[in-house]
């Protein structure tokens, strides 16, 4: 028989989804989510099956025969978490087990190698949750560009700052009119929560984005990680908001307009001159504006009313 | 079982499928399908059999389609796919990670020109092309031969003592388009051939492992090591599952070689596939003619079945080996392999190179007898000999 599985080095419990002593950088946004995330399950009586492309999370296991994974987690290739995790999902339903197939998956891997592969598994409704955690970086790699890495930001292969906006990853999945797609930050934990068990009561493909906080790539204070993704919903810079098989909108959190470059000071890939200011601001607005149209518009109506 | 006249893809569906069905007591069966000409024929069959307990997955690529086969396998499933030519390349990534991940996943491959230029016709090189990965590889010749060493392939690959995924391979159209008559067995037969998949190292919940994370280096290699003594069990394993699929069907699935006249043979010709049906003819009408010649098929290619070639080729003076594949700069992978084989233990033996039929050139009976002019006549080896389409 192979001997090819890591074994976690302390016994552990479901609540357990990240096990102390993780190879993250400090401040990673990562090891919050994951925590989130374990504790969340826990709480819902239930728990999960891992799918990782290659990416920072998966670095996170640690080096064998070791695993900081509590539960059963298996590394993919870069393009296909979602097709892996639609194949586990499936021989699970056809058995009637519980427990969630989730792909903790980074934005290079799901915004650039892997959309074709979400993209069909989304298609196809995979009874699978998709978390993309957003560092707006490849950061395994050593920091190079994605495409959600924002304008402005500095990348060993954007020296001069990137140029292009940021892909509107969550317009794209809520196109293919999945149960639910939600936005995700680690400074509103009480929001992520309850995103986390709308998510865990419904079945189908479900896609959550988390703003991932990333002190090497972001060139940021890890003490800041938490305040930096605060700023970002309340400067309006991402946006926390939840979509019903891309029919049904709802706003969870109003930005307060903060002035941006709180955000963008404290962080070394951005350099004064290479953000525009107003195009950023206007772009902001733009952008909430459109998501409050969808959500008067075609709003989420609660059982309740 | 029945007996019907069907083509080679409609064998290799039916086998996939009824192998699929056959797991059905246990965790059930799944693959991911995409369709390239000329083996797609084979993925609609999969999709439109009506398993009890199964998912075909009908995804938008092969990338994948053998990751939801991966994904399906490590969650206990029996899971299998076919693919071809392209198919087979943009494939590569994921192919090479079920090997690794040891899971016992049966591709049929149908042998296509890798493009470009655009060529459908048969051509080894795309299945070839993955000859260093941990993948047992099959190359049948005819209809029953394909739908044999499918059901075969998933009784050894899944043996605990193997665990390395299997593909069976056929030639583009002249097999997969072919229809003969083919004996199907029924499920009830298979299931007593193939038992229901346990898979060591499968994902659970009781017990959660993390699978692929970082190994450093002196463990990671001692699980390459670990794929070779696997690969080295082929051979025994083999064995048994052919016994066992002679009892259970009445019928001989074949070998990793199969011989004709070697017991006496001078001249030994060597090849694969549907250009070995063309040459039995001919050894046979020699043999009848009392020449000392003999044909190999070589039929199981990896692990390539070194032992049993020098065996067979024991009273040769000269062999000359048909590849219908091209690794560039060298010549015909069989021909390497066969080199390699007979290298320190024959090194008085003449083995000479012939590529032939290449991007699905017809290999005709006057071409066979060329090549067997040409070594009988020849004293020394040259550098692989290019055998013009006619
Ligand atoms: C097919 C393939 N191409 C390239 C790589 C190298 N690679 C590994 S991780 C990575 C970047 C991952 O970026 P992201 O998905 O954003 O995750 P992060 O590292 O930021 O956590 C790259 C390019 C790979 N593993 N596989
Ligand atoms: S590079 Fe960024 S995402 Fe990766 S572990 Fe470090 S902080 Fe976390
Ligand atoms: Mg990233």
């Amino acid at each position: 028989m192979p001997t090819l599985e890591g074994v976690p080095p302390i016994p552990c419990t479901e609540e357990c989804l990240l096990r102390p002593g993780n190879t993250n950088c400090g401040g990673c946004g990562m090891g919050v989510g994951l925590t989130m995330l374990g504790r969340a399950l826990a709480e819902a009586g239930d728990t999960c099956t891992l799918a990782i492309p290659a990416c920072c999370g998966i670095v996170t296991a640690g080096a064998f025969p070791t695993t900081s994974y509590g539960v059963p987690t298996v590394a993919t290739t870069f393009a296909s978490a979602a097709a892996v995790a639609a194949g586990i999902a499936t021989i699970r339903d056809l058995n009637e087990e519980r427990g969630q197939v989730i792909c903790w998956a980074g934005d290079g891997g799901t915004y650039d190698i892997g959309i074709a592969t979400l993209s069909a598994a989304a298609e196809r409704n995979e009874n699978i949750i998709y978390i993309c955690y957003d560092n707006e970086i490849y950061g395994n790699t050593g920091g190079q560009r994605s495409s959600a890495t924002p304008p402005g930001a500095r990348t060993t292969t954007t020296p001069g700052g990137k140029s292009e906006d940021k892909k509107d990853i969550m317009a794209i999945m809520a196109a293919h009119q999945i149960p639910y797609a939600a936005t995700l930050s680690i400074a509103h934990p009480e929001d992520f929560a309850r995103k986390l068990r709308t998510a865990f009561s419904i079945s189908g493909t479900r896609f959550l984005l988390m703003h991932s906080p990333c002190p090497t790539g972001w060139k940021s204070e890890p003490a800041d990680s938490v305040e930096l993704v605060r700023l970002a919903v309340a400067s309006g810079l991402f946006s926390l908001y939840e979509v019903w098989n891309g029919r049904a909108w709802r706003i969870n959190v109003e930005p307060d307009w903060t002035d941006p470059m709180e955000y963008f000071k404290r962080q070394r890939r951005f350099r004064d001159g290479e953000i525009d200011l107003q195009a950023t601001e206007r772009a902001s607005r733009d952008r909430f504006q459109r998501l409050e149209v969808l959500a008067r518009e075609f709003p989420y109506k609660t059982k309740e009313g | 079982m029945s007996i019907e006249v069907v083509s080679g893809n409609h064998a290799a569906g039916y086998a996939l499928s009824v192998a699929g069905e056959a797991n059905r007591g246990a965790r059930g069966a799944s693959c991911g399908i995409y369709p390239i000409t000329p083996q797609t024929e084979i993925v609609e069959y999969v999709a439109s059999f009506p398993f009890h307990k199964s998912r075909v997955v009908p995804v938008e690529s092969e990338h994948s389609a053998m990751a939801v086969s991966i994904g399906a396998s490590l969650a206990g499933a029996r899971a299998f796919t076919a693919s071809s030519s392209n198919g087979i390349a943009y494939m590569v990534e994921n192919i090479m990670v079920a090997g690794y991940y040891r899971l016992p996943i049966v591709m049929v491959a149908v042998n296509r020109t890798l493009g470009p230029p655009w060529n459908i016709w048969a051509d080894q090189g795309d299945t070839l092309m993955l000859r260093d990965f941990p993948w047992i590889q099959f190359y049948c010749e005819s209809n029953q031969e394909v739908l044999d060493t499918t059901l075969l392939a998933f009784r050894l690959a899944e043996d605990h003592r193997i665990l390395l995924p299997a593909l069976v391979a056929m030639d583009a159209f002249i097999v997969s388009h072919t229809q003969a008559e083919t004996v199907l067995p029924d499920q009830p037969t298979v299931d007593r051939y193939l038992p229901e998949l346990d898979l060591p190292h499968r994902l659970r919940h009781e017990d959660p492992k993390t699978l692929g994370g970082l190994v450093w280096p002196e463990v990671a290699m001692s699980l390459r090591q670990e794929i070779d003594e696997a690969m080295g069990r082929v051979d025994e394993v083999l064995a048994e599952c052919r016994t066992a699929f002679v009892d259970v069907f009445d019928r001989d699935p074949g070998g990793a070689v199969e011989t004709l006249g070697t017991e006496d043979a001078e001249i030994v010709i060597i090849a694969s596939s549907s250009i070995a049906t063309t040459v039995r003819e001919i050894v046979k009408q020699r043999r009848r003619a009392g020449e000392k010649i003999g044909l190999v098929k070589i039929k199981m290619f990896r692990p390539f079945p070194e032992q049993a070639l020098r065996e067979a080729c024991r009273t040769a003076r000269k062999v000359a080996i048909l590849d219908r594949n091209y690794a560039a700069g060298v010549g015909g992978v069989f021909w390497q392999e066969t080199k390699a084989a007979f290298q320190g233990h024959r090194d008085d033996l003449l083995v000479q190179n012939y590529l032939t039929g290449l991007c699905g050139g017809d290999v005709t009976p006057a071409m066979v007898e060329e090549i067997i002019a040409d070594v009988i006549a020849r004293s020394a080896e040259t550098k692989p000999v290019w055998m013009a389409t006619q």
